[in-house]
């Protein structure tokens, strides 16, 4: 009976070493961060951060090094929480190009492991990127992010008329503003809508302040002509344009516009009352990515609320800002600060929408301007 | 030299000349002058003008005033030096190949096949006009993997389009010295190929050789589109892309370049005694 | 006149003539082996820095973004179907071609008289400054040229526009547009005209000061001196100049792109726009299709500036 107890005793020990040793050999098997889907199938945001530390760097595309959505700040942060290097490759990049550095790259420690693209060049190329879904995934909307967690929105902003009070004596708060002769030769979109985003979007708010929607961008390129014709647009229009003085107006993302306005004194922007629309930026991990740990904590860094409420610093709206909103994780000091959002709640169009635009643009926006 | 002989050949020269006598008449000329004159000033105005406009916006602050402070902000600029430093490397890189692959190619064909020379000329005149735009696409379409991602390759990119200006410059500078007699008595004299090169041919090539460079150095500082489209962030890569909220540090980098080039190819010119030896 | 001054002289290089048989024409290609060997050098680097790029730009453009052959690319540029679509090329072709010659044409007839009024001077530090000079000029080009006009003409802030305002000659109120076509024509003479310059000067040696004086000496005005003797022998190297140019200021992209900030509908932009932009995803064949349609009518162009240039050595040699 005592030799039973004791047997008992000693193969339940050994059973719960068994299983503890069993667990820690579980946590210590290799674990192939290429093809893991989430922190948790990993083994929890510790062995992330452990690997991803042992990995020691992070290459990144495209980021601009300041002037973009905080990410100069929330690079700084990473990298001082984590101690992870970042590597920003060609800092002042286009979309097309991250696209074409990943398959440039292929197999070189310098290739790109995450990317921040618009987001048809995440959708149109699926094959590159590896499912992963961070642990807030459930704050994303659904219409922002792929069922398979391929791609997922990270900020954007809506489109935004800034002005510089210092030149313009009444700003103008609508599209139809726009066509007042008091603004001649100073209103400008930020440069060619064929091959800058926020053109883009500009043209399309116009479009829907003009009786245009989702489905139909023509009535927007048709008011940007007449504007031309009129003699008030401009052609290129940046943040340094801004502070010239050269486009004094100047429609672009509200977050980029307080971006202006912090630099630029008496510079004002305001979301137009006739229309506007609003995009997000997406974010992709790669599936070749020479650091697969740190590619992932880098994810999770930029969708933890504290991520998110670094972009919200920079005026951007971080795409959990809803969520964020109801959990109370958001830093209602930021919020406060940005310009008021459209009422209801944000839509996107549908990415036929987007291709049917696009291809509106690229074929009617330069006769309609006119270049010559 | 060559003109000599093609004039003389020219039936009826010995004629013509005996009816030149006197000068032109005093009307023609002083009609000439001033139609020269007015030429030239109507040019040398629209090249400086810009030029000296454009100076005086990067050296005034926003009230106009006189002011060097553009240069420090240019200095705490993000990016701006490891632009700088790309630049730099990329222009002494292109430099020492296009110089290492031209001189002795363009030396041996003044030398043994004057007739190539034209061949020569066409082919370096296809970079000009070969977009670069499209190149660009052209050359990774071929480039393997490895070097594809190397900053390297817009060096061997830039050396493409550095010939046509490297051509014209030793051209220039070999038909301006007597290579023949040179070559001749220096083998004579014993010398092998890589001393004559190293140390006849190239001490008298010397102004060729140098703005050879600077032009090079002109188009590495310059040159944009490739650039830009590889992704590797160059000065003028940094001076149109760089998002800083005072244009006049973009435009003051941007005039640097012009105006550095420019000084050292006239010191250059200026200092080169042997250039009026030229036929002109 | 051209057919007075025959050419009787075996040429300096002693070589026959266009007229060569098959037989010196293989003889010659011997001698090229034989002779040929050190140049290798150079045109292996040519080859595969120009050649190779070019056929690979020709293949992707009869390729889909699948990778299969196709000829979709070739409709949509040549827009054979007329539809909406595919307009915008032609549209970027027309000016792009508009402005190639108008860059070309201007500073071809311009820079001929000032390459003129230069070569005809007297003093010779004047020559080697101007010589000097456009050689430095035709460098400048791209962004940094544009950066300079804009800080120069800009409607607001440009320092040459409020010099021009104070005596009342704004340019902006009397419908010039720096960003559009006439501005950036105006913004490429500044690289072309030094680049006619530069081309243009050697020929003027061929044209030899005592057939002027001669010519004057027997009768003849300034106007027929040029029409009969001038023109003639100039007009290959002048033409075939502006070939030159006309290619410079057609394939020209920085320059377009940092002055008008990629807003000019010329090909260049437009295949930038496909290659390198935030917009336009997933039609890089098409891109590649331009970029052929470029290379074929700049082909054209240099081919002609090589007969011309034949024409010209002429007096030259």
């Amino acid at each position: 009976m005592k030799v039973a107890v004791a047997a008992g005793l000693v193969s339940t020990m050994l059973a719960g070493v068994s299983l503890v040793s069993g667990g820690a050999n579980a946590a210590t098997k290799k674990v192939n961060w290429a093809t893991v889907t989430s922190a948790q199938a990993g083994g929890g945001m510790t062995a992330l951060v452990k690997a991803a530390k042992k990995e020691g760097h992070v290459n990144v595309i495209t980021i601009p090094l300041a002037g973009w959505a905080n990410y100069g700040l929330i690079m700084k942060d990473f990298t001082a929480k984590y101690g992870i290097h970042i590597n920003d490759a060609n800092p002042n990049g286009s979309s097309a190009q991250e696209i074409t550095a990943i398959q440039q790259d292929k197999g070189r420690a310098d290739a790109p492991d995450v990317v921040d693209v618009g987001t048809s060049y995440a959708t149109e190329n699926m094959g590159l990127w590896a499912p992963y879904k961070v642990a807030t995934w459930s704050l994303i909307p659904a219409a922002s992010k792929d069922p398979n967690g391929r791609w997922f929105d990270d900020y954007g902003g809506y489109v935004a008329i800034g002005c510089d009070t210092k030149i313009v004596t009444t700003c103008p708060t609508s599209f139809a503003d726009l066509t007042n002769p008091a603004y001649k030769n100073e209103v400008a979109i930020n440069n060619d809508p064929t091959s800058a985003s926020a053109a883009f979007y500009a043209v399309w708010a116009a479009s829907i302040a003009n009786g245009g929607s989702y489905s139909d961008i023509q009535p927007g390129i048709t008011f940007f002509a007449n504007l031309n014709k009129i003699g008030n647009f401009v052609p290129g229009g940046t943040a340094a344009t801004a502070a010239a003085g050269t486009t004094p107006i100047l429609i672009w993302w509200d977050y980029l516009q307080n971006g202006v306005a912090s630099s630029v004194p008496g510079w004002k922007s305001v979301i137009p009352s006739d229309g506007t629309i609003a995009a997000y930026y997406t974010q992709a991990i790669t599936k070749d990515a020479p650091d697969p740990a740190a590619a992932r904590l880098w994810e999770e860094f930029l969708y933890s609320s504290l991520g998110q409420n670094l972009f919200l610093q920079g005026y951007a709206r971080p795409i959990e800002l809803p969520g964020m909103i109801a959990n109370k994780t958001v830093n209602q000091g930021f919020l406060a600060k940005l310009p008021a959002a459209p009422k209801g709640a944000v839509t996107f169009p549908t990415m036929t929408q987007v291709n049917t635009a696009k291809a509106t643009i690229a074929s009617n926006w330069a006769s309609a301007i006119s270049g010559s | 030299m060559a003109s000599l002989e093609l004039g003389q050949a020219i039936q009826g020269e010995a004629l013509m000349d005996s009816y030149s006598r006197g000068n032109p008449s005093a009307r023609r000329i002083k009609r000439v002058r001033w139609g020269r004159g007015t030429a030239l000033f109507l040019a040398a105005l629209y090249f400086i003008v810009p030029f000296y406009a454009a100076m005086q916006f990067c050296l005034q602050d926003v009230n106009g005033h006189f002011t060097l402070q553009t240069f420090t902000q240019i200095a705490q600029a993000p990016g701006f030096y490891s632009a700088l430093w790309l630049s730099t490397q990329l222009a002494v890189a292109t430099m020492a190949i296009v110089l290492i692959l031209m001189v002795p190619t363009m030396i041996y064909v003044h030398l043994r096949m004057p007739r190539f020379r034209r061949v020569m000329e066409v082919i370096t005149i296809l970079p000009i006009v070969i977009p670069p735009i499209v190149l660009i696409v052209g050359v990774d379409g071929v480039t393997p993997l490895w070097l594809k991602s190397s900053q390297w390759l817009l060096a061997l990119i830039y050396v493409v389009l550095a010939m046509p200006y490297v051509y014209r410059s030793l051209d220039a500078g070999l038909g301006a010295i007597d290579l023949k007699t040179l070559v001749e008595a220096a083998r004579s004299l014993g010398s092998g190929w890589v001393s004559i090169i190293w140390r006849v041919l190239i001490p008298n090539l010397r102004s060729a050789l140098l703005s050879a460079s600077v032009l090079t150095l002109a188009l590495v500082f310059g040159e944009f589109t490739i650039a830009s489209l590889d992704g590797w962030t160059t000065i003028p890569v940094w001076i149109y892309l760089t998002p800083t909220t005072n244009p006049r540090i973009n435009t003051l980098v941007a005039m640097m370049a012009l105006l550095g080039t420019a000084l050292v190819l006239m010191l250059i010119v200026s200092f080169d005694r042997k250039s009026h030896l030229r036929r002109s | 006149m051209s057919d007075l001054i025959t050419d009787t002289s075996p040429s300096p290089s002693g070589v026959s003539d266009e007229n060569g048989s098959k037989k010196s024409r293989a003889g010659a290609l011997l001698r090229f082996g034989r002779t040929g060997a050190p140049v290798l050098p150079f045109l292996a680097y040519v080859s595969l820095g120009l050649l190779l790029p070019t056929i690979a730009i020709i293949n992707l453009a009869f390729r889909s973004n699948a990778g299969k052959l196709t000829l979709a690319n070739m409709k949509v540029i040549l827009c054979t179907s007329n539809n909406q679509a595919c307009l915008q090329y032609r549209a970027g072709f027309e000016n792009s071609l508009k402005l190639a010659l108008v860059t070309s044409i201007v500073p071809g007839i311009l820079g001929t008289f000032v390459a003129y009024a230069i070569a005809t001077s007297k003093h010779e530090l004047f020559k080697r400054l101007t010589a000097a000079c456009s050689g430095v000029l035709a460098q400048f080009g791209g962004v940094n040229l544009a950066f300079m006009f804009i800080a120069a003409f800009s409607a607001v802030g440009g320092v040459a526009t409020h010099w021009l305002a104070d005596i009342g000659l704004n340019p902006w109120n009397h419908g010039f547009n720096l960003y559009k076509f006439w501005g950036v024509a105006f913004v490429y003479m500044y690289f072309q005209l030094p680049l006619m310059i530069l081309i243009i000067t050697p020929a003027f040696a061929g044209l030899k000061e005592s057939w002027r004086e001669a010519a004057e000496g027997l009768g003849a005005s300034t106007w027929r001196y040029w029409r009969h003797v001038g023109l003639p022998v100039l007009a290959p190297a002048v033409l075939g100049s502006m070939l030159l140019l006309f290619g410079s200021g057609f394939s020209a992209y920085a320059t377009a792109e940092a002055l008008t900030a990629g807003t000019i509908a010329i090909t260049p932009i437009q295949i930038g726009a496909i290659l390198n932009g935030n917009v336009l995803s997933g039609e890089a064949n098409l891109g590649y299709a331009l970029g052929f349609a470029m290379i074929v009518i700049l082909l054209i162009s240099v081919i002609g500036y090589a007969l011309l240039r034949r024409r010209t050595s002429r007096w030259l040699r």
